[in-house]
């Protein structure tokens, strides 16, 4: 079994998988790595949207050798110790999650995109395409801006 | 466990009350104020006794049989009979414990509960009936626990207990002296009875229920620690996926390439079982691969002729006949037909379970637990009390958790693997083997006179709906107190004659719905009947306004029942500039909706200049809920009908082709995203007016009212057929 060296959330982890095992998998099933969540697995729901290098990927259709000598981050690396990324934070105050199932993934979709565009337009917001089955975008429109704001 | 059972706690468990929730059965809609003029319509049965009303009935009886516990370190823990799936229900809970007990609100936990078979009908989360059912019981036990508390301060400090007051968990006598709830806990489990009057506080007290409050487990949500079935570790149990047949109801005749199959890599096991094979693998993406190469002969399903054409030809050939002529008489005649719609919750269907031969222990998002725990006995051959269930927090629901298939899969495997198992459904099997709300079909007749509405009558005609999952056995149990001429419908006619009513003056109005047998996986999806039933009438209202040359505002609010209905449409017309003047393609419409003791009312804009492509732009809603606890939590119940009514009435439906939905995944079955909502959102909750109502579902049927008004406005059509966006615009996946 092939075995594949990277980093996730700063700490440098092997796994021993195929090469073509989805990231996902490698990180929930073989590292307990768990804030990233299936909706889909095709790349559809974004539910899994963790960041390779600093972008945004969805580690369900990225194959683990991929990320070999890469920093993967997910959700649970983005605060820095107990200090929350304004992200984050922008997602508390403006009481954004319901079922909480897509908001790594919506999180880690608008930090990437904070990090492409320091100013934001509606536009440039609809753009995540994450899904939200309870229906939140409003609160996380409303979230990105704010934390845009702050981060200006 | 053991290091929290090492602690002493104080624990509290009230002794099951008398009935007397039966007598709150209320008869508040028989004295409305009726508008000048308008023909009052009598009440129906849902205005008497609504569902939620007998939900709480049947559950009266193990009430007040929760648990409530201060820790010695000041904790107070709640346990929870119910199953929160995102709508807020344990942030609105620990509020209450936190006022009762002047608690800063970080101090409570809520956890859900296990199964608990003794609360009988008292462990079902549904029907927006969770706040309305617990909100006196949350309060006197935790009314219970603080008098308890300063009965012990009282002793210790040889005071009257009535001379203490409390801050922040921190009692305070008199002199100044305070002890903290947790240096009493121990003392207080020891007071058998106490003198200190336990009500609960006055509402006009309150000082926490009522103000917005962040959800209590948001940061673990925006951190990742929340922890949803999947995540959970259970030692050893390994992934599990199921391969499914290419129809619903498909069966397993023959697997030919099993052994091929099992030496696959990471393959642990592949187990035949009623619905599918289930393969365990040491990864998800190995479960995966392995049951799609299985090769599989299979059976036939029990709706492999149907397709929608012969589902909508069903349901229309069943509705019953208009009583009314349809001549002679002014009159608005409408048909409206409604798609199958998938609860798709984020979080797929999914349990973890490790079944022994002497006992079994299963962890899933359930909102039915006494009923899984039964089936799942009886399908491992266990007895009830062997089989501990899990509540298990969840990744949404709308309806869909008060099934318990993935458990039921998880524990048959488990059981015939002989090793623990963490199932998951895929996204696509979820969307074609899941539940679905039901097509239905709608014949919708109004007649009017001299300015006044005389008849208005409803045909609803339904692919029956499943409430095998426990609701249907609450309602049994509850028949004697139902209204004449509902005891003896069915659970389906008991469910919609105590939800559907109309909250205008329509003169005689008739509500009628005929359920279509057929042997799919229906389920009902929040709100029920109400989403397609009251929001085709609020078409049907839009159009009777036209043909009265009316406003659509204005002629709701001269028709609607009570003053308070009209507020809160008064409220969004005002917020919402109701009447402004907008460019080509757009247009306003507004929705009305009352169930379960609350009311809403909601105004959108339309951008619909491509009529195909259609933009919810604004939206303002307004609702009365009677006595709001988290306003922020409401807010976004709102927020979520507001966009699944996007969804259901624009776009997002499920095609039957052939005895299987087409729709696999989110880039087919057209569920919201961010750039079909609106950028501009207010909500309104009405002040505090009386007892909580239901507000989970509330949202739905006027969203949709006002959608599909605002659509036929902006672009000069009359929708019939939701969602109004209906094309196959995708390649289906492989049937399996
Ligand atoms: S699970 Fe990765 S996009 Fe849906
Ligand atoms: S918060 Fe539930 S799916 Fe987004």
């Amino acid at each position: 079994m092939p075995s594949h060296t990277f980093i996730v959330n700063g700490k440098t982890v092997t796994v021993n998988a195929p090469d073509d095992l989805p990231l996902l998998w490698a990180l929930r099933d073989l590292l307990g790595v768990r804030g990233p969540k299936y909706g889909c697995g095709i790349d559809v729901c974004k539910a899994c949207t963790s960041h390779l290098d600093g972008e945004a990927i969805r580690p369900c259709v990225v194959p683990v050798s991929e990320a070999t000598g890469r920093e993967v981050t997910t959700i649970e690396g983005l605060a820095d110790g107990d200090e929350l990324h304004p992200v984050q934070q922008a997602w508390l105050e403006q009481d954004v999650a319901q079922c909480g199932y897509c908001q790594p993934g919506q999180i880690m979709a608008a930090v990437a995109l904070l990090k492409r565009k320091k100013s934001l337009t509606d536009a440039d917001i609809d753009e995540i395409a994450n899904v939200c089955r309870c229906g939140t975008y409003f609160r996380i429109r409303e979230a990105i801006k704010s934390a845009a704001a702050k981060m200006a | 466990m053991t290091s929290l059972g090492r602690r002493r706690l104080l624990t509290y468990l009230v002794a099951a009350p008398t009935l007397a929730v039966a007598t709150k059965i209320s008869l508040d809609a028989l004295a409305p104020a009726i508008a000048e003029g308008a023909v009052p319509t009598p009440p129906a049965p849902a205005d008497l006794v609504d569902l939620g009303d007998l939900l709480i009935l049947a559950g009266a009886p193990t009430a007040e049989m929760l648990v409530l516990r201060v820790q010695e370190d000041g904790v107070i823990e709640f346990r929870l009979p119910r199953e929160e799936v995102g709508q807020g229900l344990t942030t609105a809970v620990a509020m209450l414990v936190a006022e009762e007990l002047d608690v800063p609100l970080p101090r409570v936990r809520v956890r859900l509960d296990d199964a608990r078979p003794e609360l009988v009908f008292n462990q079902l989360t549904g029907s927006s009936n969770s706040i309305r059912s617990l909100y006196d019981p949350v309060r006197r036990t935790a009314a219970a626990a603080r008098a308890r508390l300063l009965a012990a301060a009282a002793e210790r400090w040889g005071v009257i207990a009535g001379s203490l007051i409390v801050r922040e968990g921190l009692v305070i006598a008199p002199d100044g002296r305070t002890a903290s709830y947790g240096s009493l806990a121990a003392a207080a489990a020891s007071f058998s009875r106490t003198t200190v009057p336990i009500a609960p506080k006055k509402e006009s007290e309150h000082t926490l229920v009522g103000t917005p409050a962040t959800r209590i487990d948001a940061r673990a949500m925006v951190t990742g620690r929340q922890e949803y079935t999947l995540d959970l570790d259970v030692p050893g149990a390994k992934p599990c996926m199921v391969r499914r047949p290419p129809t619903i109801n498909g069966t397993v005749k023959l697997v030919n390439n099993e052994s091929a199959v099992r030496a696959m890599p990471g393959v642990l096991d592949v187990v035949i079982i009623g619905s599918g094979i289930a393969v365990v693998a040491e990864t998800f993406g190995q479960a995966r691969d392995a049951k799609e190469a299985l090769d599989v002969t299979w059976g036939a399903g029990t709706v492999d002729a149907l397709s929608d054409a012969d589902i909508k030809a069903k349901l229309k050939a069943a509705n019953a006949p208009l009583a009314v002529p349809g001549v002679l008489v002014k009159r608005v005649d409408a048909e409206f037909d409604f798609a199958f719609a998938s609860h798709a919750p984020l979080e797929t269907n999914s349990a973890v379970a490790d079944v022994r031969p002497d006992r079994a222990e299963i962890w899933s998002g359930l909102k039915s637990p006494i009923v899984a725990q039964a089936a799942i006995a009886k399908a491992v051959g266990l007895p009830v009390d062997k089989v501990t269930v899990h509540v298990v927090q969840s990744g949404g629901s709308f309806g869909r958790r008060l099934f318990f298939d993935a458990a039921l899969e998880a524990a048959v495997v488990s059981k015939k693997s002989g090793r623990p198992v963490r199932l998951m459904w895929s996204r696509i099997d979820d969307m074609r083997h899941g539940r679905m709300r039901p097509a239905t079909h709608h014949k919708i007749r109004a007649t009017y006179a001299l300015g006044q509405v005389l008849t208005f009558e409803h045909r609803v005609a339904a692919v029956e709906t499943d409430f095998r999952h426990g609701l249907g056995d609450m309602l049994t149990a509850t028949a004697a107190s139902l209204p004449t001429g509902v005891g003896n419908a069915s659970f389906a006619q008991t469910l919609f004659l105590t939800t559907v009513k109309s909250p205008y003056n329509f003169g005689l109005t008739t509500q009628v719905l005929t359920e279509v047998p057929l042997k799919m996986h229906t389920g009902s999806w929040r709100s029920v009947y109400s989403g397609n039933t009251r929001g085709a009438e609020e078409i049907v209202v839009d159009e009777l306004a036209a043909q009265l040359g009316k406003d659509p505002v204005a002629f709701r609010r001269a028709f609607l029942k009570t003053a308070r209905q009209r507020e809160v449409l008064d409220k969004v017309t005002h917020e919402g500039n109701w009447g402004r003047s907008l460019p080509e393609g757009w247009a306003q419409g507004v929705g009305f909706h009352e169930e379960y003791k609350s009311c809403t009312a909601c105004l959108v804009e339309i951008d619909a200049r491509d009529p195909k492509k259609p933009r919810v732009t604004r939206a303002v809603i307004a609702a009365d809920v009677g006595r709001p606890i988290n306003p922020s939590g409401l807010e976004a119940q709102l927020l979520g009908g507001l966009t699944d009514a996007i969804s259901t009435t624009l776009r997002a439906g499920l095609h039957i082709d052939k005895g299987l939905p087409m729709e696999g995944s989110y880039s087919q079955f057209h569920y919201a995203r961010q750039k079909d909502s609106p950028k501009d959102v207010k909500i309104f909750v009405m002040p505090a007016s009386d007892e909580p109502g239901g507000a989970g579902e509330l949202g739905v049927p006027a969203a949709v009212g006002a959608i599909a008004n605002a659509y036929a406005r902006a672009t000069g059509t009359k929708p019939r057929s939701f969602p109004v966006n209906f094309d196959i615009d995708f390649d289906p996946f492989p049937r399996t």
